[in-house]
């Protein structure tokens, strides 16, 4: 089956992306393509490299970079969720002015035709969140 | 831009302001309008305060987008299913919701209505038609 995946909420606040990042990691494991992850509202905050969980919690920004490195996934941030949440990579820093760039290892950043193409590519799209 | 044809439906279930869902779903909404799919739009719960006519928010300083639902014909978005069971659940009837329409060009451009009531036994089954939902 080839899944694409939409995060809808931020980590640590709420479940929906342990539950996104458990199911891409079974469906991988069992042999399914995950075509992209979308990472959509708060969930852009998935793709933050500042975020400093304590030590004996999961590093849920850190997992998400190293499935997206095992197996070459594509994982999006919304740029206009981006924009207003302060998720920067080298070309909007540039672009909005800013001193620094925040996107974590394994993240890009793209538009929302993204994901109405996972969409229309993908044969399930599965939404995490509320 | 695809040559696939996709059922397309955004769901929208909560109010407009309070949390940022239903303005980003629009987002998508006009996004997606480029994509050549075939689009609906179905409001359940408090997603029927979206289509809410008056829409104020001048006290609580949220940005109002109220209007940008009466764009929605013009990016060929013909399809609004309002559900009567959370429409009736809020108080709530077709009146007090905006005048939301499109022109068919295939009728001499006649002016045609975009919200379709519908019960909840009804929207199942449009919904089952889908090959997606997006869930906002």
């Amino acid at each position: 089956m080839k899944f694409a995946i939409q995060v809808n909420e931020g980590p640590y606040q709420h479940q929906a992306t342990d539950s996104a990042y458990q199911f891409a990691k079974a469906a991988l494991d069992a042999g399914h393509e995950i075509m992209r992850v979308f990472f959509y509202h708060d969930g852009v905050n998935n793709g933050t490299n500042l975020t400093t969980p304590p030590q004996d919690d999961r590093n849920i920004v850190n997992r998400w970079s190293e499935l997206g490195k095992a197996h070459d996934l594509d994982m999006v941030v919304c740029v206009a969720a981006a924009q207003r949440r302060g998720i920067v990579d080298e070309g909007e820093m540039q672009r909005n002015g800013k001193d620094a760039q925040n996107i974590a290892d394994g993240f890009r950043i793209s538009g929302l035709g993204q994901l109405i193409e996972a969409g229309i590519q993908s044969e399930r799209l599965m939404v995490f969140g509320d | 831009m695809s040559e696939t044809i996709k059922k397309f439906m955004y769901l929208n279930r909560r109010a407009p302001y309070g949390t940022i869902y239903a303005w980003e779903s629009l987002e998508v909404v006009l996004i997606g309008a480029a994509f050549d799919q075939d689009v609906s739009l179905a409001f359940i719960g408090d997603g029927v305060y979206q289509l809410l006519e008056g829409q104020d928010t001048s006290e609580s300083d949220m940005k109002n987008f109220s209007t940008t639902y009466k764009a929605l014909g013009d990016y060929d978005v013909t399809k609004l299913y309002v559900e009567k069971e959370s429409l009736e659940e809020r108080g709530l009837t077709l009146d007090d919701l905006m005048p939301l329409t499109w022109e068919d060009e295939d009728d001499d451009w006649a002016e045609k209505d975009s919200i379709r009531l519908v019960s909840r036994a009804e929207l199942a089954d449009v919904l089952d038609d889908q090959d997606i939902i997006y869930s906002f």
